[in-house]
């Protein structure tokens, strides 16, 4: 009882959390079940595939008509994501993962770097003189309402090579080491892509249930979920989710940079560090 | 003049039908969401009163053995159950994605998404075998 009781309450936290962020709450959930319940990392991973899918769905639930997130982008980039994830899958045991871990460390160092840059700058450039010409092809400029500024934003997306470059290598990484990789999503939306950060956290969060579900099918069918640690933590975070949804909308955009820098730093530092076997 | 008018009635019209998509979409997907949480949930309660899940506590899980745990109505299968639903609604996503695009008559990111759907299913299949 008191495990479910603590499961509930971890979704809860993870999938509040995970709504603002536009990350699948791996980052709190793996080591709560690893390190502080005992769990086997084989179970905990199966739990935190589970849990990206139920913050995915939580927060789109929350809104009959989304005005955030950008359905286009998400689904143009989605194609790079997914073959990733598959070509990651098959590749699991014939690419060496060290390669990977430094590669995306240090690209997730340099996106908190980046993003410490935008916080000091202020306010933050969103129209170009020339805007991008794929872009303007794939229909990807948009607008969106922010609540807590209460005006409509409307914005360009940039280097779209770039973006779906990391997107799809951001897919391989989470197919071939198993993990959310949200922080990745919003790093190529927004560092690369130059997308404003809500749009970029609630489009990570739909890709990432997206690309989640690719890979589910092989946790459920391999034993990896386990029902009585996934379901009070799926219960919980569908609950989180619905409301960091909302709180994401009514949260000046400058807030949630400043809550990602320090995530984005610790799970860079994490993955650079395991390239070389060092575990933090 | 009666010309302009026209159009401008006409977009009116067609926005106005798109918001009506977009809720539907909403509603859809809430209930695919509520479904699974449901059957979740029905599970949980069912295991507080049976004690135990009925499923094996480690080892592959095959579609047999939910299926038979279902007919006799064990908890730990009624979990998977919901949980599967949970897996699937994503894809449930995607699918009302690509009827919202061609609602919009955007032909390009139909073909876009449907393309995102065949690479999902393949995935889905791989995952089985």
């Amino acid at each position: 009882m008191t495990q479910v009781i603590i499961m509930l309450a971890v979704g809860l936290i993870a999938g509040i959390a995970g709504a603002i962020l536009g990350l699948g709450g791996g980052i709190i959930i793996t080591p709560v079940l690893t390190l502080a319940m005992g769990i086997n990392i084989k179970y905990a991973i199966g739990a935190s595939i589970i849990a990206v899918i139920a913050t995915s769905s939580g927060a789109t639930i929350a809104y009959l008509r989304d005005n955030v997130l950008n359905l286009r982008v998400a689904m143009f980039l989605e194609i790079f994501t997914t073959i990733g994830a598959i070509l990651g899958a098959i590749l699991n045991g014939i690419l060496s993962p060290v390669v990977l871990y430094l590669i995306f460390g240090l690209l997730l160092i340099y996106s908190g770097y980046n993003m410490i840059r935008k916080l000091r700058a202020g306010s933050e450039i969103l129209q170009r003189v020339h805007p991008d010409p794929i872009a303007e092809k794939l229909e990807l400029n948009s607008s969106y309402y922010d609540k807590a500024a209460d005006k409509t934003v409307d914005y360009q997306v940039e280097h779209v090579p770039a973006g779906a470059t990391v997107m799809f290598g951001a897919g391989i990484a989470s197919g071939l080491l198993g993990i959310g990789s949200g922080a990745f999503k919003v790093m190529a939306l927004d560092t690369f892509m130059k997308m404003p950060l809500k749009p970029s956290t609630s489009t990570s969060n739909l890709m990432m249930g997206v690309t989640a579900a690719a890979s589910a099918t092989v946790y459920f069918f391999n034993g990896s979920i386990q029902p009585l640690i996934a379901v009070p933590l799926a219960l919980g975070i569908l609950v989180g989710a619905t409301m960091g949804s909302r709180i994401m909308q009514i949260l000046p955009s400058r807030w949630i940079r400043i809550i990602f820098v320090p995530i984005i730093f610790y799970i860079g530092l994490q993955m650079f560090l395991k390239g070389f076997g060092v575990n933090i | 003049m009666d010309n302009k008018d026209a159009k401008n009635a006409e977009e009116e019209k067609i926005s106005k039908e798109m918001a009506q998509v977009e809720i539907m979409i909403g509603q859809i997907l809430r209930i695919g969401v509520i479904i699974s949480a449901v059957i979740m949930l029905i599970g949980f309660i069912a295991y507080g009163i049976q004690g135990s899940t009925g499923l094996p506590s480690h080892g592959a899980v095959t579609i047999t053995a939910i299926a038979t745990g279902l007919l006799s109505f064990k908890s730990g299968s009624v979990m998977m159950l919901g949980l599967f639903c949970l897996i699937l609604t994503p894809v449930l996503r995607v699918v009302v994605s690509i009827y919202a695009f061609y609602v919009e008559k955007d032909s390009l990111y139909v073909w876009i998404t449907s393309a995102v759907l065949v690479i999902l299913l393949f995935a889905l299949f791989i995952g089985h075998s």
